[in-house]
Formats: structure tokens, C-alpha cells, sequence
């Protein structure tokens, strides 16, 4: 006999039919008739209709009819609230039984009933049962607050029910305590603060560390996860947890062992990082990850995921283990792709022979998004082992001679980027690459394939014609395949002018008048005219050398890095994002990794500094300062002409200056030549400043270089908005530079008797075109509480020109009203990472700019010397090109690059004993000036 | 954490659900269908998937798809877990786990759902509490109950729950005590082309049925304890006393349960029991030639039994006409799967396998071989060579009767061809 009896039914209408069987005399029909119910439910059929009958059933000593009752009412209570209520006498008898087992189940009951009105009744039943003698009704309890904060979070401060939840966390139960811990974990993720309820003291965490030990392994990882939140105040107390969690590495439940995983990156992280012990410790990681990847693909996956974060913040942890890595032919995909990954991750000169087997082999499996990866996995083994390039090249030569279509593709895309990075050396196996021309029908192969072409145009001998093959189908091309090919042509023209004419003009008119593509527009007119008019200029521009790309593409930024770290376990560690960009409602707390006493925070970040990505700068603003410079500068008033060859000169420095380390910029807007042809001075400066994009267009793959500056100067907070004019809320603020962002960081507080909430920010049009990059997320801040929090911005927005250039006014509004205010951001966080100018490039610039565009300025009591002052500024994007000893004098030559591309130099005069220096600017944007000199007097006396 | 789960079948059925907190609709798994859609087999539905206000957290397990849905950030490995210990419970409750069992079950299921998790924190999921808690259906009971008018559902608090050992319950008797352990330990190896070694690794575990009566304390040693590159023990071991002494001292859980799993690295030289001579070749005219040969080696002259092969043949083959000096072989030409069941092999007469592989006309051959999938097993050996030198009874005073097993398998063990 099974349940299945339970749906057998008449024709004459189920419904009717167990409602006579629920109200019959004979408790065992009634049973029967209840489980045919539930039975019913938990296909999802909607038996709500008998919610009296079945009510009725509840008074019962039969535990068993009880506790079905129990699971019906849970169900349906929210829909029938008035008849719910009939049940709560039965409930708060329940509560007071004898038998702990129905008290548990009462008051477990209850808390799942999401009605108010039954609520009210269940707070005193529950404060009973969170006293109870029964540790099992004591466990219950603690959830059930849980329950109850999220049905009614007010009613349970009120009733003061944390209290009693903290308390429990000194039980003498190690279920109890776990359980506590659980439901303040629960509650205080809810709650809209996000502060800490549990405050961790060394006898609470001693006191967690004993529960650690007794408790359920579900338990345990509660207890491990609200350890991990906490920050141990010393080296010494770190390495005391760390010993006493390290036994949970052996757990038979994964999800403990990742979670103790979890606490011991971060603790680590305050240890001296040579110290035996991190020694010991990293040791004992590498078994218990390793063993997470023979169980379950699911499990696998998930410590896949860790697996990549912690072998980029400690890449020794797992290097001897790259064959645990290797991949099964019935992985399920999604641990295939992981394992690749992290396969190159590990890939290092030792075992790059067994890798690149691997990899080939998979080039030929079934799975076509696998395969592809495996390929793209070879290029980069290429990149980022330099004695592994040939063997890599030779392997792809090898997929290329399977002839299969997507393995051809894929890896013509790769060697293009080893191309890139190792520039004449293998060159020889174009021949091969162009006897694949006709299978490719991939936008980004045949982009490839055609950067390859006009790049090595010199050794084809028939590039022309290849060339010219595409060109019958221009039109259908896809964007990026039309740009490339516009670009080799031009490539090919440059090398071998003599019998390529016809092409390039083919390609240029094709490409300005025939299509509509702005981008392909302007690439096209620009090259024409630098053509036309400067063939030289226009072989420095098109054949400039290329940055080199590097080695590791996609490694997490250092600072998100340290972020996911600590919520190694988590779902953030499955998304790499942290939970504040997908988890709704968190209070944006944040985590961060403890840095070891007695050093700097800076440390932590430097570790992995040089490899940040920086997020690329809006070009959008380019032609807007420039212009301020036609109207202010006198010598380039003759900017009106087309085609003026002294305005692409000056252009070309600019680029010249920009090329070495342009990042990816983004499309530039067309509007503003669209709407104001006439001012084709403009248009062609936006186009010239644009080419930087043409060098870096194929290389999507380069990251900046030292980059973020660790001591960046943020000046103190100024109160922005006193409390009496912003009707009791205060706000201080100022400015940073962080990763190529600006950062408004502002402290809001609350000097009002009502909460505020609802806030938002917006800017108005400023000179360098500020908006904020995301909305202004500040929760609701209780009176008398503040709150520090950093907005990013971007520099894309609308601009307009302020007196002074730095003003910048801001409205801010909340619950109570809208506040509008001004502040002056210092000038110094536009300055661009990459605002290095080359040496040549400096002088020559110094010698375009008009003598009436510098202005000297004296900086009074500077202490440091000539170093000192590089160093310093350093920090803060203004770069030293040049340092030269004079008549006694040091004079320092700096250059430095605004987020809108607009340049200023500086030249400073120290005398060595003398607290005056001389610093003279030159900008083609004389504003700037003022600023730039204010932020140096600043930054020097800092 | 967890709030809700939907139990679907490989047809895309909802065809249970449960919810811990407030009701979630069904329409949140339409995100997991278009997941599957995309998905190219079952296998590859994956795991973590993020809906605008959900969490979807899957496992697929024999042919059902158990997916949890979540709210707030939670340990995904948590739910994973706790999915498999769900999994694992009906199992023994129900000797297997299927729709039509669930279904059969679904007031069991229901209920045992509800003991497990409360507001979707783990209740109580040791099996041994929860078989106290709600009785397995058994036929008998099932008639007695109907009989007496019991239930199956108990009316005491389970002894184990909040005790120090909460995975054993107080007051078991046996009239026959005995305990039986086996040592099992897969292989897992991929070989090349060449029959070159490129991963192996053992995975083993322990498995035990302990039937003592009272509050047995036991301790096992080992030969040879150092070899393990990992274990994870049953919350039962005392660690410090493994850290210390290297001796498994634990108060079992009553019936069977896993006592401890260990793995044996590719660090460590790992035997490999089983080679293959093959040679699979697809001629551009359309048609290919199989032919291959298994053989023993380093089995410290045991059997290699239960032998099998699977073949995933490209998916242009039509069809294959070999012959097999011994075992029987079938082609399935939907999945394009070849096995042959080889059975046990004797080291005088290899096994083999040749013949001729039919392929679509006008197909190209396939570029790339197949990978060769062996299972086999190996009785009275651990091929790591692990032994257990003691076992000892303290805490009662019966003498229990001890058997410890042996048993080498093959787990994910990968042949190149």
C-alpha cells in the first residue's frame, strides 16, 4: 500500500468527498482523509476550500494527524487569515505540553504562519520556549525569531528577542548555539544597516570555537562563516583560530571543508607571508581542494569557481596539482570549461609540455564551445610561456590542418595575438593561415586573418589581391571586419605604394561615401586626408609600433580579488561579483581582507598591483577642451581650414604622446560632428585623437601596467552641506582616484530626529563632463547615525565649461527635500594613468605650445628635493619624463594627461637649500593651469 | 536559506514541490527550463543559476532534477550538499529514488522534507534520527498500522538529537553483534594514445555496517597509514587522535554509514590494473576497423572481474559488426555507445574485439578517436595497497564478530584511443 491510494478519485467531485471524510467520526478515516489532502497540495492542487475542515482536526493527541495538520495550515494559512486565527488557541495550548517534541513543533509552526495577527499571539509562547529545558525546543525557538524578523523585524527588536538570541549563544548546547548563530546570521543580512549583531569578542569566538567542534556539520558552517567575519586583533589570535579550524578541513561535507577554506584565506592574509606557519598552512589546503573535485559535478563546479580565486590571490597553493585538472570526456561542460581555465592559470614553464597534450587533445573532442576554448587556451599558453610559443604555434598549425571549420577560426583569432606579442618571429606560417581564407566566415577570423595580411603586407607577395577579395563583399561585412580591412589597406599602401593606389582609393571612398557606419566614416576621412596631405605623418601614425599585450587577460583586479576572497563559499565566489551587484537588499558591507599589523593597507593591494586592469577612459570629451584651447590659444587660429597640415602636426604629438599606452576607448559620439559640420577643425582632431583606437582596436587583450597609485592624495573631507541648511542632514566630502575611476566619497549624517531614506545625487554639467557611473545606494540612516560611502564617476557626461574650471554643483535629494550645493574638486583626479609622455614626444609638444600658453608660478617652502617631488607627484598621475642637473639647479620635467585627452607639462626648477620652486605649466588649455599649480602646492606640502 | 524546492523530471514535470518560507510560484523554474534547453544533455544543466530575484541551486540525480531556491546569499555548496543528503535519505528510506517512488511516497516525502528543514535551516538530516522520527514504510507496518490505527509517525523526542553523539541513538540491542567493514577504492586514471600515464588517482572510502549493541567505542589502525594524501572522516572520528596517532577511534553510527574517505594522489605512483591494445581506424572510403585487446597488469595476481567497455563512437558511425572471443557486445545507434561486456579476464586467453565500423555514406571520417571508458573489479586487494591491521572493541564487553572487505574498482578510468 502506498500514498499513491491518495489520489484515486471518484467522479462525484474530490472536493465534496473529503470534506464528509475529514468530518467523519472515525479518527482513522480522518487521517486518511488529511494525507489525501496533503497529498493533493504537494502536487500543487489547490485545496484551500477545506481549510475549516481541516482546522478542525488539529485538536488531536495523535502526533501523527497533528503534524499533517501543521503542514496544511502552513500552506494555506496566508490565503484564509481569518479562519488561521482560529487555530491559534491550539497553538499556544500546544506550546505548554509536556512533550517537547509537539512544544518544538508548535512553535515551529507558528513562526511559519505568515499572518500578523497570529504573530501577536506567538511572541510569548516563543520567549517561553527560548527558555525552555528541552535544548530541542530551545534550537527550535532561535529559528523561529528568524522566522519572525522576517515576517516583522520591528516586533522583534521590540520584544527585545535578539537579546535572547545572544544569549543562547552561551547555551550549553552546541545545536542551540548553532542554531543562533544561523538565525543572527539570517536576520542581520536582512536587516537594513547591515551592522554586525553579533559582536565578536574573543569570548564569544571562544565560545563559537567550542560549538565549532560538537555541532551538525550544517552547524558548522554557520558557525565558520560569521568567523569569518570576524578580524582577529593580532597575528597570535589568528593563527590560535586558524589552528583550531584547520580540523575541519577533514569533514566529509564539502560545504564545511570551503567554508573553513574561506576563514583561513583570510587569516592568512594577517600573517607574516613567509612565516612557517602560512607555510604549513597553504600545505594543508592543497589535499582537501583537491579531494572537492571527486565528488559530485556540482560540488565541482562550485570549488571550481573558489578554486580559480584562490590560486590568483596564492598561486602556490595548487601548482604541483594540475593534472587533478586535466579533463574527463564525460565532465559535464560546465566543469570542462572551469578546469581549462584554471589549467592555464597553472600553466608555468614545468608543465607546460603535458598542458599543451592536454589541450590538443581536447581540440578534438565533440563539444564546440569546449574545443574553441581549448584553442584559445594554446594561444594563450603562447603568451604567457615564452619557451612554450613555438610548440604552441606548431600545435595550432596542427588544428589548422584538421581543416574543421570552428578550430580553424579560433585559432587563426589566437595566432593573431601571438603575433602580437612575439612581433617577427613567426611569420613563416602565414602562407599556411592564408590557405584558409576562403573557410572563414567568422567576423573576428576574418578580422584577424586581415589585421595578419596588412600587418606582414611587405613579405605577401600577393596581399593585394587577397585584399581585394574582401573588398567585393565590403558591404556585407560586419563592422569590425570593414574597419580592419580599411585599415590593412591602408597598411598596404604605406608599404608598397606603387601599384596598391587603385585599392586604397577603392577602399576609402567605399568606406566614406558608401556607408553609413560613423566609425568606418571617420576612420576613412581621416586617413585620406593624412594621406593627401602628409604621407609621413601618415606612416607614423598607421604603422606605429603596438603595444605589447600581456601575458594574463583576465584576472580579477586585485581589489575585487581580496573582496570575493572573503566570500570564498559564497554565491559571490560562484559569480565572482560581490554581493552588493546581485544580492538585493544587502546594506553594501563590505568586506574586506585584515592587513597585517604594522604594515600598510597598501600592501595588501601592491601584491597584485601591477597586473590591475584599468577601466577604460570615456574618450568622449576629447574635442571640448580642445576647443577652448582654438578659442583661447592665438596660434592655431587659422584652425578653420580643412586639411591644415600644422593642426594634424600638432594632432600627431598629441597622439604620438597617447599611442604607448592608449587604453581601449570607447566609441567616440558622433553627434557633435554630425550636428557641427562646419567646424571641421574639430571633427578632425576628434578623428585624429580617435586613430589612438586604431592601434588598439585588435588588441582587446592589453591591460595597463602600473597603474594604481597606492598613496594617491585624497584631500581631507570638507563639510559640504552644514546640517541647518540641509534640514539636519550633513554632508562632508571629497575626491579620489581609484583603478582610473573618480570617487566622490561622501559621509552622510543624520543630525535629524526622523530617518532619512530615498536619496539620490545628480551633477550638474561641468567642465569635465562628471556623471555618476552607478545610482547613489545609501540605505535608510536612523537619526543620529552616518554613513561613508564612495560614488563612482565617470567622465561621459554633458559638459560645460565653470568658473572656476574645478566647480562642481551638486543636488542631492532625500525623503525631506532636495539640497543643492557646490564644491571644488581638486584637479588632480583627472589625471589619467597613462598620462606618460615620451621624451621626444614631450620636447616636441613643449616646443608646439606657444610661449603665451605657459605661465610660471612659485611654490614656497617645499622641503623635498628633486626626487621627492617626482615621487610624490608620481602618485599621483603626473609622471616625470625627464630629470636634468643645470647651473646647480635640478630641473624635473612632468607631463600629465586629463580624462578629456588634454595635455599639460610642467616644468619645475629646484634649487637645491632653496624652499622656492619655480614651476612652469604649458597646456594648449590655459584653465587648467590655476588648477594644475593649486594641486601641486597642495600635494607638495602634503 | 533554502526556501523552496521543486522536484522536475527529465520531461520538464514539476511534480513536487515544497516550501520552508512563503510560497514561491512555479513559474521561477521557467529559468531553469531555458537553462536546460540550452543545455546540450542533462549532464550539462549547471548548477548555479541566477533569475532577477532568485537563486536557482540544481542537482541531477537519477534522472531528477532537484532544484532549491534561495533569496539571499547563501554557501552554494551548502545547498548542494543538503540536495544530496535529500537524495540519499529517500534512498534509504525507499531502497531507490525515482518519480514514481516520490510519488508513491509523497506523504513520506512531505514529511520528511518538513523534518529536515526548518525556515530553511537544516533540522535534523542524520538518517538514524530521522528513520526514529518518521518509520520507514514497510509492508508490515503498513498493515499493522491500518490494523491498530497507528501511525508511522513517533510520538518521543529521538534520543540521538541533542546528545554528544547525535548520530547514534542510546538503547540498541542486537542478539548477534557484528561489525563489517569494506575498503573500497576506485581508480581514477586517464592513459594516452601510447598507453602512457596522464592523471591517476585513487579515491577510496570505507563503508561500514555496525551492528553492536549499546555504546560500542571502536579504533581501527593501519598498516601503512601514511599514504594518504587526503581523508575526510564521518563527524563520528575523533580528528585528534587520527592527527596524533594515526588511529581511527570513533562510537559508530548505528547500521551502515561511510566511516571515512581518503584519496591517494597522482603525486603517489598510482597502479594501474588494467592496459588496452587498440587500434581504431576510420578509412576516408567509409568505413573503419576495430580492433582491441585488454590484459591484466600489477595485479598482484588477482582477477580483474566484472569487466566492461564503453565506446562513445563518433556520431557517423552507422553501425559496427565485430566478434568477441569472449563476452557479448551491443551497439546502441541512437547514443552511438558500443559496449562490450567482457566479464573476467584470464591472463592465458586475452579478450579481444575486431571488426568492421559502417559510416554514413558520403560522411567524412571523424578526425579524432574515441575515448574508451573500462570498468572493472577486483576483489580481496586495494590497489594502493592499504590495510587494515587492527580493529578493537572497548566500551563493552560482548566480542563482537569483525570482517573487513577488500574490493578495487574502476571510477572514472579513460583509455585514449
Amino acid at each position: 500500500m502506498t500514498d499513491s491510494k491518495y489520489f484515486t478519485t471518484t467522479k462525484k467531485g474530490e472536493i465534496f468527498e473529503l470534506k464528509s471524510e475529514l468530518n467523519s467520526d472515525k479518527k482513522e478515516k480522518k487521517r486518511e482523509a488529511v494525507k489525501k489532502v496533503i497529498a493533493s497540495m504537494t502536487v500543487g492542487k489547490d485545496v484551500s476550500a477545506l481549510f475549516p475542515d481541516v482546522a478542525n482536526c488539529m485538536q488531536t493527541d495523535n502526533l501523527e494527524l497533528k503534524k499533517l495538520v501543521y503542514l496544511y495550515l502552513m500552506n494555506y494559512a496566508k490565503s484564509q487569515p481569518d479562519m488561521a486565527i482560529m487555530a491559534v488557541n491550539t497553538f499556544v495550548k500546544d506550546c505548554e505540553d509536556p512533550n517537547p517534541l509537539i512544544r518544538a513543533l508548535a512553535v515551529r509552526t507558528m513562526g511559519c504562519i505568515r499572518v500578523d495577527k497570529i504573530t501577536e499571539y506567538l511572541c510569548e509562547p516563543l520567549r517561553k520556549c527560548l527558555k525552555d529545558d528541552d535544548p530541542y525546543v530551545r534550537k527550535t525557538a532561535a529559528v523561529s525569531v528568524a522566522k519572525l524578523h522576517d515576517i516583522n523585524a520591528a516586533l522583534v527588536e521590540e520584544q527585545g528577542f535578539l537579546d535572547s538570541l545572544k544569549d543562547l549563544l552561551s547555551d550549553s548546547n552546541p545545536m542551540v548555539v548553532a542554531n543562533a548563530v544561523a538565525a543572527l546570521s539570517e536576520i542581520n543580512e536582512a536587516s537594513a544597516t547591515g551592522r554586525p549583531l553579533i559582536e565578536m569578542n574573543a569570548p564569544t569566538i571562544n565560545k563559537l570555537l567550542t560549538a565549532l567542534n560538537e555541532c551538525t556539520e550544517w552547524g558548522q558552517v554557520f558557525i565558520l562563516d560569521s568567523l569569518s567575519n570576524y578580524t582577529p586583533k593580532d597575528e597570535r589570535e589568528a593563527q590560535s583560530i586558524c589552528e583550531r579550524i584547520t580540523p575541519r578541513l577533514a569533514h566529509a561535507n564539502a560545504a564545511v571543508v570551503l567554508s573553513a577554506v574561506k576563514v583561513l584565506m583570510k587569516y592568512m592574509e594577517m600573517m607574516g607571508q613567509d612565516a612557517e606557519f602560512v607555510v604549513s598552512l597553504s600545505k594543508k589546503l592543497a589535499p582537501p581542494l583537491v579531494t572537492l573535485l571527486s565528488s559530485e559535478p556540482e560540488v565541482q563546479y562550485v570549488a571550481l569557481r573558489n578554486i580559480n580565486l584562490i590560486i590568483q590571490k596564492r598561486p602556490d597553493i595548487l601548482k604541483h596539482e594540475m593534472k587533478v585538472f586535466f579533463v574527463k570526456y564525460n565532465d559535464p561542460i560546465y566543469v570542462k570549461l572551469e578546469k581549462l581555465d584554471i589549467m592555464i592559470r597553472l600553466a608555468s614553464q614545468n608543465n607546460i609540455a603535458q598542458v599543451l597534450s592536454e589541450l590538443k587533445e581536447y581540440a578534438t573532442e565533440v563539444d564546440v564551445d569546449f574545443v574553441r576554448k581549448s584553442v584559445r587556451a594554446i594561444g594563450r599558453c603562447a603568451i604567457k610561456v615564452e619557451q612554450s610559443a613555438e610548440r604552441c604555434v606548431s600545435t595550432l598549425l596542427d588544428l589548422i590542418q584538421t581543416k574543421v571549420n570552428y578550430v580553424v577560426q579560433e585559432a587563426i583569432v589566437v595566432i593573431k595575438d601571438i603575433f602580437r606579442k612575439y612581433p617577427n618571429k613567426y611569420e613563416s606560417i602565414i602562407a599556411t593561415l592564408c590557405e584558409n581564407l576562403d573557410t572563414l566566415d567568422e567576423p573576428e577570423a576574418r578580422a584577424s586573418m586581415i589585421w595578419i595580411i596588412g600587418e606582414y603586407a611587405e613579405r605577401i607577395d600577393n596581399a593585394d589581391e587577397l585584399l581585394e577579395s574582401f573588398l567585393d563583399s565590403f558591404q556585407d561585412e560586419n563592422t569590425q571586419v570593414q574597419l580592419q580591412l580599411l585599415t590593412a589597406i591602408v597598411k598596404l599602401f604605406l608599404k608598397r605604394p606603387t601599384d596598391t593606389q587603385e585599392l586604397v582609393q577603392q577602399v576609402l571612398s567605399l568606406a566614406t561615401q558608401d556607408s553609413d557606419n560613423p566609425d568606418l566614416r571617420d576612420r576613412g576621412f581621416i586617413y585620406w586626408r593624412l594621406l593627401s596631405t602628409d604621407p609621413a605623418a601618415a606612416k607614423e601614425v598607421v604603422l606605429a609600433e603596438k603595444p605589447l599585450i600581456s601575458e594574463e587577460t583576465d584576472l580579477i583586479e586585485p581589489t575585487l580579488l581580496d573582496e570575493l576572497i572573503c566570500h570564498i563559499a559564497s554565491l559571490a565566489s560562484v559569480y565572482h561579483k560581490p554581493p552588493t551587484a546581485f544580492v538585493e537588499g544587502t546594506g553594501g558591507l563590505k568586506r574586506a581582507l585584515p592587513s597585517r599589523s604594522g604594515e600598510e593597507d597598501a600592501s595588501v593591494m601592491a601584491t597584485g598591483g601591477a597586473s590591475a586592469s584599468v577601466i577604460p577612459e570615456p574618450g568622449s570629451l576629447i574635442g571640448d577642451l580642445l576647443s577652448m584651447d582654438i578659442g583661447g590659444g592665438g596660434s592655431t587660429a587659422g584652425a578653420g581650414g580643412t586639411g591644415n597640415v600644422d593642426i594634424l602636426g600638432g594632432g600627431l604629438d598629441i597622439l604620438g604622446g597617447t599611442a604607448p599606452s592608449a587604453p581601449v576607448s570607447e566609441p567616440l559620439r558622433y553627434d557633435s560632428e554630425e550636428s557641427n559640420s562646419t567646424d571641421k577643425s574639430n571633427a578632425i582632431r576628434n578623428t585624429v585623437i580617435r586613430l589612438q583606437s586604431t592601434n588598439s582596436l585588435l588588441g582587446d587583450i592589453f591591460g595597463l601596467s602600473g597603474t594604481s597609485s597606492t598613496t594617491f592624495h585624497i584631500p581631507p573631507k570638507q563639510v559640504w552641506l552644514p546640517a541647518p541648511k540641509g534640514k539636519g542632514m550633513e554632508i562632508s566630502g571629497t575626491f579620489s582616484r581609484k583603478n582610473g575611476q573618480i570617487h566622490m566619497v561622501l559621509t552622510f549624517s543624520n543630525k535629524a530626529m526622523q530617518p532619512m531614506n530615498q536619496f539620490a545625487v545628480q551633477l550638474n554639467k561641468n567642465s569635465f563632463g562628471l556623471i555618476p557611473a552607478q545610482a547613489l545606494n545609501v540605505p535608510n540612516i536612523p537619526p543620529n547615525q552616518s554613513l561613508d560611502i564612495s560614488l563612482p564617476l565617470n567622465t561621459n557626461g554633458p559638459v560645460q565649461k565653470m568658473e572656476p574650471l574645478t566647480n562642481l554643483q551638486v543636488a542631492i535629494k532625500n525623503n525631506i527635500d532636495v539640497f543643492y550645493f557646490a564644491c571644488v574638486m581638486p584637479i588632480h583626479v583627472f589625471f589619467t594613468e597613462d598620462g606618460n609622455m615620451e621624451k621626444k614626444v614631450f620636447l616636441a609638444t613643449w616646443k608646439d605650445i606657444p610661449s603665451a600658453n605657459e605661465v610660471q608660478f612659485t611654490l614656497e617652502n617645499i622641503e623635498c628635493n628633486a626626487d621627492g617631488v617626482s615621487t610624490k607627484m608620481n602618485q599621483n598621475n603626473v609622471f616625470t619624463v625627464a630629470k636634468r642637473h643645470l647651473e646647480g639647479q635640478d630641473m624635473v620635467y612632468q607631463s600629465m594627461k586629463f580624462t578629456n585627452d588634454v595635455w599639460a607639462l610642467a616644468e619645475l626648477k629646484i634649487q637645491p637649500g632653496n624652499p622656492s620652486v619655480t614651476l612652469a605649466i604649458k597646456s594648449r588649455a590655459l584653465d587648467v593651469c590655476h588648477s594644475i599649480f593649486a594641486i601641486y602646492d597642495t600635494i607638495l606640502h602634503n | 536559506m533554502i526556501h523552496s524546492l521543486f522536484v522536475i523530471n527529465s520531461s520538464g514535470d514539476v511534480f513536487m514541490e515544497k516550501h520552508w518560507k512563503a510560497v514561491i510560484p512555479r513559474s521561477v523554474c521557467d529559468y531553469f527550463f531555458e537553462a536546460q534547453n540550452k543545455a546540450s544533455s542533462m549532464d550539462d544543466v549547471p548548477p548555479v543559476i541566477e533569475t532577477p530575484h532568485h537563486y536557482l541551486i540544481s542537482i541531477y540525480r537519477c534522472n531528477i532534477f532537484f532544484v532549491a531556491v534561495c533569496k539571499s546569499e547563501v554557501p552554494p555548496l551548502f545547498v548542494i550538499e543538503f540536495l544530496h543528503r535529500v537524495v540519499d535519505t529517500f534512498r534509504d528510506y525507499f531502497n531507490d529514488c525515482s518519480e514514481t517512488i516520490i510519488k508513491e511516497n509523497y506523504v513520506v516525502v512531505y514529511e520528511l522534507l518538513d523534518e529536515m528543514l526548518d525556515n530553511g535551516f537544516p533540522l535534523a538530516t542524520e538518517s538514524n534520527i530521522l528513520k526514529e522520527l518518521i518509520k520507514p514504510p514497510n509492508i508490515l507496518r503498513t498493515v499493522v498500522n491500518s490494523v491498530t490505527g497507528k501511525s508511522n509517525v513517533s510520538e518521543t523526542l529521538p534520543t540521538g538529537q541533542l546528545s554528544n553523539v547525535p548520530w547514534r541513538r542510546s538503547g540498541v540491542k542486537y542478539t548477534n553483534n557484528e561489525a563489517y567493514f569494506d575498503v573500497i577504492e576506485e581508480v581514477d586514471a586517464i592513459i594516452d594514445t601510447s598507453g602512457g600515464m596522464v592523471s591517476a588517482e585513487i579515491h577510496g572510502y570505507i563503508d561500514c555496517v555496525v551492528k553492536l549493541t549499546g555504546m560500542p567505542d571502536l579504533t581501527m589502525s593501519f598498516m601503512n597509514p601514511r599514504m594518504f594524501d587526503d581523508t575526510s572522516f564521518h563527524p563520528c572520528v575523533r580528528f585528534k587522535r587520527w592527527e596524533a596517532e594515526k588511529i581511527l577511534s570513533f562510537i559508530p553510527p548505528d547500521g551502515s554509514f561511510r566511516l571515512m574517505s581518503y584519496l591517494i594522489g597522482s603525486q603517489n605512483a598510482v597502479a594501474i590494473p588494467v592496459y588496452a591494445r587498440h587500434n581504431l581506424y576510420f578509412s576516408p572510403a567509409g568505413h573503419g576497423k576495430l580492433d582491441l585487446t585488454l590484459g591484466p597488469k600489477q595485479t598482484m595476481g588477482r582477477q580483474l572481474e566484472n569487466v566492461k567497455v564503453e565506446i562513445p563512437m563518433p556520431k557517423v558511425v552507422l553501425n559496427c559488426t565485430l566478434t568477441s572471443s569472449q563476452g557479448k557486445y551491443a551497439f546502441d545507434p541512437v547514443s552511438k555507445v558500443l559496449n562490450w561486456d567482457v566479464g573476467k579476464i584470464d591472463p592465458q586467453k586475452l579478450p579481444n574485439i575486431r571488426g568492421t565500423i559502417n559510416i554514413q555514406n558520403g560522411a567524412t571520417a571523424p578526425e579524432s578517436n574515441p575515448t574508451l571508458n573500462v570498468s572493472f573489479t577486483i576483489t580481496q586487494m586495494a590497489v594502493s595497497g592499504l590495510k587494515v591491521s587492527r580493529l578493537d572493541l572497548y566500551g563493552e564487553k560482548y566480542k563482537p564478530f569483525k570482517g573487513v572487505k577488500y574490493i578495487t574498482k574502476a571510477g572514472r578510468f579513460q583509455i585514449r584511443m
